[in-house]
């Protein structure tokens, strides 16, 4: 028996932005889990290693309307223009050091070729992508917590989001081993998604119609018709991806009721927005 | 102390003279070297790059050194492809300005990556659909082309030459310059369009991005004109200062002439389709991702509509039509003027394509993020250029750099009968 999965995968999350609190515990499950290092001043954010990020939005109006928002922001896994796995970053990398997974829709970063150009940082409009600009280095005896299943990266090399792709590898062994060909869907999930004490972000396989992640974006797999570089848009009006008109094709979508949050995933012109209120199928802007 | 280094029939400034000065320069190389030490030792933290900045002064510094550095090929390809004689009169300053630029280049690079001792695997394992393997590999055969072309200046010196291996190398190296002209001028034409294809394919950077052809986007041919067009700007620029400095005259003014009228054309052709793509840009692409023109030059600090016109217009449009027209071009002034307006412009647009990339917020309820530069990247940055002067001096101390400088300065006496 093969222990590779035949089926093809695409991985990907729903995080619903009305259920995030903004309390952090994603942050700090995926640095935990992923051994991500931390310096003794994290004030300035432009330079600290955060895979998993949560940015705080308000609708911009004086009280008593203002509301504020919520949003983490992991790797967004993209799969590139027209969903052929040209990534932003994968497709600049030189030294082929960051790779899209065609079995899982998984953008993962090899360490030890990275040689730290720093090209995929710049390509990346999410600020995804973090640069280790320190030795990585822990607390006196925090060493010992360290995860076993995740290298630790050295100075002058790029990391960021795998989709705790350790536990994905973690559960394919388990069904090897179980003699099974397929995982299930709760075997595997990312740190963030299993530490959400709200349970706002929602992981699984955006090919399997029977995963939550599916039942609640609908993705279309047809390409936009007003933007052939867009695939997998979602088919429910209160799901949208951040920047989704560049043809990044991100597997993180979110979800809000709130027709201002929705509206800040994107940039509009003048007027736009009020043709499109993000309800698929039903927009006119036109796309050069 | 070194007269029998020196070439014959011309005169040089006293040794001690030039050590002092040699001395001055050194010391600011050496000031560069110790930033050098510090990045190499301690890492890319004693920088003020940041996750937003993973591109900042040093790929800039990269870009432009490389950009002006465009005279060596354009020049060899015009006199070795293309027969413009008259160029013979400038091409060995120009091949030697090459070559300190694409060292320079290649010595940032080192400096640049995270892991310098790696920088191997970007021939490995190169990805081929990546812009920057094509300008790793570009650019390193190119600087190999270079020293090729430097070699016979060298084996000119004065002792090499009397060693008849030397001397018949070099003659023969002469006489087969063109291939290597044709070869670096081809090698030039990828890696300064891939060098513009580094921005040009971020299509998560509305700010770079820009559609093209094939798999080339416009910068990529917009990278290789200006490169085209403004480095023979540069090879002006350096003689003019070289002449300055040496106090003579070094290159005649037919050949001065010529390639200020070449450059002024390549600027103006070059700037009408820079200004048609900025114009495409702007109304076609930009929108098409949501964003106005207006946003890539408003609500920030530094960057606003300043720069646009001072990169196309005063420095591009300007210096372009002052060295098409002859009454200007002729004008020692005015076309010193232009030459320096040239050479701002083509590092303006370099600066634009790296750092104005990585400022321009994307993402809606993201911010503008401007750098300021450690005194380790700026001392790094000045260090190429205390290194170039230093190699000039050097080179035209001991090498017979310009062939005119004889006849220009040092007019054959008429022999009269009898004395």
């Amino acid at each position: 028996m093969k222990q590779e999965n035949k089926k093809e995968h695409k991985f990907g999350m729903v995080i619903d932005l009305d259920k995030c609190t903004g309390c952090g515990s994603c942050m700090v499950s995926c640095m935990a889990e992923n051994n991500v290092p931390f310096k003794e001043d994290e004030s300035n954010k432009k330079d600290s290693i955060t895979w998993m990020r949560v940015y705080k939005l308000t609708n911009g109006k004086d009280f008593p309307e203002t509301e504020v928002v919520y949003m983490p922001r992991p790797c967004q896994h993209c799969s590139g223009k027209g969903g052929h796995g040209h990534s932003p970053c994968v497709s600049v990398c030189p030294a082929t050091a960051t790779d899209y997974g065609k079995d899982t829709g998984i953008v993962s970063q090899i360490y030890t070729r990275c040689f730290g150009c720093r090209y995929c940082m710049g390509a990346c409009p999410y600020h995804a992508r973090y640069f280790n600009w320190w030795d990585p280095k822990w607390p006196e005896g925090m060493e010992n917590y360290l995860s076993p299943n995740v290298s630790p990266r050295m100075r002058g090399v790029v990391e960021k989001c795998s989709f705790c792709y350790h536990r994905y590898q973690l559960a394919r062994e388990k069904a090897y081993l179980e003699e099974r060909e397929e995982i299930e869907e709760m075997e595997y999930q990312t740190a963030c998604t299993t530490a959400c004490p709200a349970g706002a972000i929602v992981f699984g396989d955006l090919n399997n119609p029977e995963h939550e992640v599916t039942k609640i974006v609908k993705p279309d797999d047809h390409p936009d018709p007003r933007n052939p570089d867009v695939v997998g848009k979602s088919r429910n009006p209160k799901v949208f991806r951040l920047l989704e008109r560049l043809g990044t094709n991100t597997k993180v979508y979110y979800l809000s009721e709130r027709e201002w949050v929705r509206k800040a995933g994107d940039n509009y012109t003048e007027g736009e927005w009020e043709t499109i209120k993000n309800h698929h199928g039903k927009t006119q802007i036109s796309h050069g | 102390m070194d007269s029998a280094l020196i070439p014959e029939g011309v005169k040089r400034t006293s040794f001690p003279k030039f050590f002092l000065g040699m001395a001055v320069v050194g010391a600011v190389v050496l000031w560069g070297l110790i930033a050098v030490v510090l990045i190499w030792w301690k890492g890319l933290n004693q920088t003020n790059m940041n996750d937003y900045y993973g591109f900042a002064l040093w790929i800039w510094a990269d870009l432009a050194v490389i950009a002006v550095g465009g005279g060596a090929f354009f020049t060899g390809l015009l006199k070795y492809i293309f027969k413009v004689d008259e160029l013979k009169n400038i091409i060995n300053f120009a091949v030697i300005i090459g070559v300190i630029c694409y060292s320079s280049a290649l010595f940032i690079l080192a400096i640049d990556v995270g892991q310098p001792l790696r920088s191997w695997f970007i021939f490995w394992h190169a990805n081929v659909h990546s812009m920057l393997t094509e300008v790793a590999f570009c650019l390193s055969c190119y600087f190999a082309v270079l020293v090729i072309e430097f070699i016979p200046n060298v084996l000119e010196n004065r002792q090499l030459n009397k060693v008849s291996f030397f001397h018949h190398l070099a003659h023969n190296m002469h006489g087969v310059m063109a291939v290597f002209a044709a070869t670096g001028a081809f090698l030039s034409f990828f890696h300064q369009g891939s060098l513009g294809g580094v921005a040009g394919v971020m299509y998560g950077r509305p700010f770079a991005f820009r559609e093209g052809l094939l798999i080339w986007p416009w910068t990529f041919f917009l990278f290789t004109w200006s490169a085209a067009a403004f480095g023979p700007c540069f090879t002006l620029l350096v003689t003019k200062i070289t002449e300055a400095v040496t106090g003579k005259k070094l290159v005649s003014d037919k050949t001065v002439h010529l390639l200020a009228k070449i450059s002024g054309w390549m600027i103006t052709t070059y700037i009408i389709a820079k200004i048609i793509d900025t114009i495409y840009w702007a109304t076609v692409t930009v929108p098409a991702s949501g964003f106005t023109f207006s946003h890539f030059f408003s609500n920030n600090a530094f960057y606003g509509y300043w720069i646009l016109f001072a990169e196309i217009v005063l420095c591009g449009v300007v210096p372009g039509l002052l060295l098409i027209y002859k009454p200007t071009r002729e004008n020692s002034n005015l076309r010193l003027l232009a030459i320096i307006l040239g050479v701002i412009g083509v590092c303006l647009n370099r600066w634009v394509m790296v750092l104005q990339v990585m400022a321009v917020p994307v993402m809606s309820f993201d911010t503008w993020a401007l750098y300021i530069p450690s005194w380790q990247e700026v001392a790094t940055t000045i260090l190429p250029v205390a290194y170039g002067i230093m190699f000039i001096a050097l080179a035209y101390r001991y090498l017979p750099v310009f062939p005119q400088e004889k006849e220009l300065n040092y007019p054959a006496q008429p022999v009269v009968e009898g004395e």
